[in-house]
């Protein structure tokens, strides 16, 4: 008999609340990930403007002038900054670097995958994103 | 030896045996063959300091509704028979104390990422077809049992290597928890993945480069993205996140 398979699906995967920091740091990879897709996709299509003639262009790049083009870019900066920094902390971690030794397990069986440089590369990541954000407002909202 | 006045006993005697205070256990119920949905059902439960939660679920089974099904054996994390979602969170009803769940409502449903047979019951086929998938035992061609071999010599080092990995239950929480087997019915999963660096990982085993081949593949490691809950929820201390990424290191030439 087919049984009902209780997979937790999409919603389930994206809950960032259950595991702790480095399931947060999974969700935000996946996020920033997709959200760097669309940007990818965007900026194709903005660039492409050019092949209409200079009035295209123009009113393309006066899109990314207005308040909400600002916005869009610096959380394109905050979403760059995240997704490089975690991303070398996973791509290590893939190839057991960083990830802690085999050992003889001791109650209350803290795992050492989940080690401190592990969740202190993830703050950083974190951090380094908020500083890069905060950076481009500076420089998009300044004078 | 000194004597024990009735005032002394009766005080002792108090503070042995606290009064028992109530929590709700709520319970997913639901039976495939006679349901489209499952439904949660309250139950007050008197619990004590030391109350498992698998204590109450036994206790509503024998006072309350005789018809809840649960599936348990040894009672004491060794057998990884009784996983089930507390609080959200997939973990052994019989190591989790309802007094260090710090909440008068406790909620358990059936692992998530398997098929339900009845209530908290879930079906373990795929995870154990898995598991054998991988070839869990040592291969090479000669034995230590025939001809005049002798024993497979191996240091307290080489042990270290693979011991914590061989401390697996096949509880299943792992999967359970993994965000990718919440979506893909394929994948190899956690525990599976992790017994195969156990063998890969024994430097008596001969089958590394098979195991290898075996976990790459579109629905094997590379699947994987560390976020690390399976080692979040295993309560043998096994590490699968650990073993997963050694493992992977072997595909990447970070490991010989």
């Amino acid at each position: 008999m087919e049984r009902q398979s209780n997979r937790e699906g999409v919603k389930g995967m994206l809950n960032p609340t259950r595991y702790g920091i480095e399931r947060v740091a999974y969700w935000l990879q996946r996020l920033t990930g997709l959200g760097l897709l669309f940007y990818l996709i965007g900026h194709v299509i903005e660039t492409s403007a050019i092949v209409n003639g200079k009035v295209a262009w123009d009113n393309m790049l006066a899109l990314t002038q207005t308040t909400e083009g600002h916005i869009i870019l610096i959380l394109v900066i905050g979403m760059s900054a995240y997704h490089t920094v975690n991303g070398i902390r996973v791509m290590l971690g893939h190839g057991g670097i960083g990830v802690g030794k085999p050992g003889m397990p001791d109650y209350p069986y803290k795992a050492a995958s989940l080690n401190y440089k592990q969740r202190a590369s993830i703050w950083i990541s974190i951090a380094l994103a908020i500083i890069a954000m905060l950076y481009g407002a500076g420089v998009l909202f300044g004078d | 030896m000194a004597a024990i006045s009735p005032k002394m006993a009766e005080e002792v005697s108090q503070t042995a045996v606290p009064t028992p205070k109530s929590i709700t256990l709520v319970i997913s119920k639901f039976n495939p063959n006679h349901e489209s949905s499952y439904k949660f059902v309250e139950f007050k439960v008197p619990v004590q300091k030391w109350t498992t939660v698998l204590d109450a679920i036994l206790y509503v089974k024998q006072h309350l509704d005789t018809s809840i099904a649960v599936r348990y054996s040894c009672r004491q994390a060794s057998c990884g028979s009784c996983g089930m979602k507390i609080n959200g969170k997939p973990s052994l009803a019989c190591y989790t104390k309802i007094s260090e769940l710090n909440s008068d409502i406790v909620t358990v449903e059936p692992m998530s990422n398997f098929p339900i047979i009845r209530d908290l019951a879930v079906d373990f086929t795929s995870l154990f077809s898995n598991h054998k998938k991988l070839k869990p035992y040592i291969i090479r061609e000669d034995s230590e049992i025939v001809g005049d071999a002798k024993e497979f010599l191996q240091t307290p080092k080489d042990v270290e290597e693979y011991l914590q990995f061989s401390y697996c239950i096949k509880c299943g929480l792992c999967n359970s928890a993994c965000p990718t087997m919440a979506t893909d019915s394929s994948f190899l999963g956690p525990q599976a993945l992790t017994q195969a660096y156990r063998y890969v990982a024994d430097n008596r085993d001969k089958g590394k480069k098979e195991r290898l081949k075996m976990v790459d593949e579109s629905h094997g490691i590379w699947r994987c993205h560390f976020a690390g809950s399976c080692s979040k929820v295993c309560p043998k201390g096994v590490d699968p996140a650990m073993g997963i990424q050694l493992l992977r290191g072997y595909l990447l030439g970070f490991r010989k």
